[in-house]
């Protein structure tokens, strides 16, 4: 779809507003509608438009299909990771005796301008939703290439 | 608000049989889309906007591009079966008189003593509020804290989902197909 420029020029104008409103759903995800799974797809639903507009190449060119594949491994990573951090945290609150538990964030808890970053549960679920984000995002948009990337079968 | 409902519903329908009536594939596609939104807007009509979301993105969006995609490897007209569809319609017949009979057994809709609004204990939204400092939105702290495991789960399936569609459809680039003919002169 190269040739029409009123679908290009518009699509380099709406592209930055999805990819806006994902992270606004991302990360706005504990206050109002939304979470990880919402905002990847939406994520990934601008990447697919580019791809169809400027073509899978230059799709390639911006999420390459390498970093794409790693991705979908990093997103479950962090949440198992988050976890289990959770998890081996638990130790020092309790003299030497494992307090933790796998995925209860409550361990999270730090001292380091509590008032601004998050701790606790809400640094556990930022954390958690990243990476159900960053799964979905990579698991659409490998999908979109390997449809995107075949040929006709004569 | 009542008027709302009914277009929705009646649109939706209406849809539904365009997409079994119409023989040309890449209109049925896009019948399947409209659907989808049609969809969104009805789960926005039911308050659960995190729903239409996901069918908006998912069922209007991405799906109907792979459809798309599928439909140019393909080929657009339908195949015509000439004989009756007996045993699909059977089919089809049984299931939807199966879950008519199951929905006369739901709750009311807007029902308080609805189950979903008995179980688990209405005190989660009360007990968030303790717990699980600065997240006011209880659904994203019921599927991110309290059922962490569950959405652990959720993910690993998509994970899982997006390896299998990989291995089954990716192109082999040019590096594996020395890789593959590598192995085929060991073997």
């Amino acid at each position: 779809m190269n040739s029409f420029p009123i679908i290009r020029v518009v699509t380099k104008l709406v592209i930055p507003y999805i990819l806006l409103f994902a992270l606004y759903v991302q990360f706005h995800g504990y206050f109002g509608p939304g979470g990880g799974f919402q905002a990847g797809v939406i994520f990934a639903s601008a990447l697919i438009l580019y791809a169809l507009v400027f073509g899978l190449p230059s799709a390639h060119r911006v999420a390459p299909p390498k970093v794409m594949e790693k991705l979908v491994a990093v997103g479950v990573m962090i949440y198992a990771g988050t976890g289990f951090l959770a998890m081996f945290l638990g130790r020092t609150k309790a003299d030497g005796k494992w307090e933790g538990n796998f995925l209860d964030y409550n361990t999270l808890d730090h001292h380091f301008f509590p008032d601004i970053l998050p701790h606790g549960q809400h640094l556990g679920i930022f954390l958690v939703e990243l990476g159900v984000g960053i799964t979905v995002t990579a698991v659409m948009t490998i999908i979109f290439y390997a449809f995107a990337g075949r040929e006709q079968v004569k | 608000m009542i008027l709302i409902d009914i277009a929705v519903l009646t649109l939706l329908v209406a849809t539904a049989f365009s997409i079994t009536r119409i023989g040309d594939l890449w209109a049925a596609i896009m019948f399947t889309g409209i659907y989808s939104f049609l969809g969104a807007s009805w789960m926005l009509l039911l308050d659960a906007p995190d729903v239409a979301f996901t069918e908006a993105a998912v069922g209007a969006g991405i799906s109907t591009v792979l459809m798309l995609g599928t439909l140019a490897l393909i080929g657009k007209p339908e195949k015509r079966t000439i004989k009756l569809p007996v045993v699909p319609l059977l089919v089809v017949v049984v299931t939807g008189s199966a879950l008519f009979y199951g929905t006369l057994d739901m709750p009311l809709f807007d029902s308080p003593d609805a189950p979903i609004h008995m179980h688990p204990d209405p005190g989660y939204a009360e007990i968030t509020e303790r717990d699980i400092h600065g997240v006011p939105n209880f659904v994203t702290a019921l599927l991110a804290s309290y059922r962490g495991y569950d959405t652990l789960g959720e993910t690993t399936v998509i994970f899982t989902a997006g390896i299998g569609v990989l291995l089954i459809l990716r192109k082999p680039s040019e590096n594996d197909d020395d890789e593959i003919e590598n192995e085929e002169s060991i073997s």
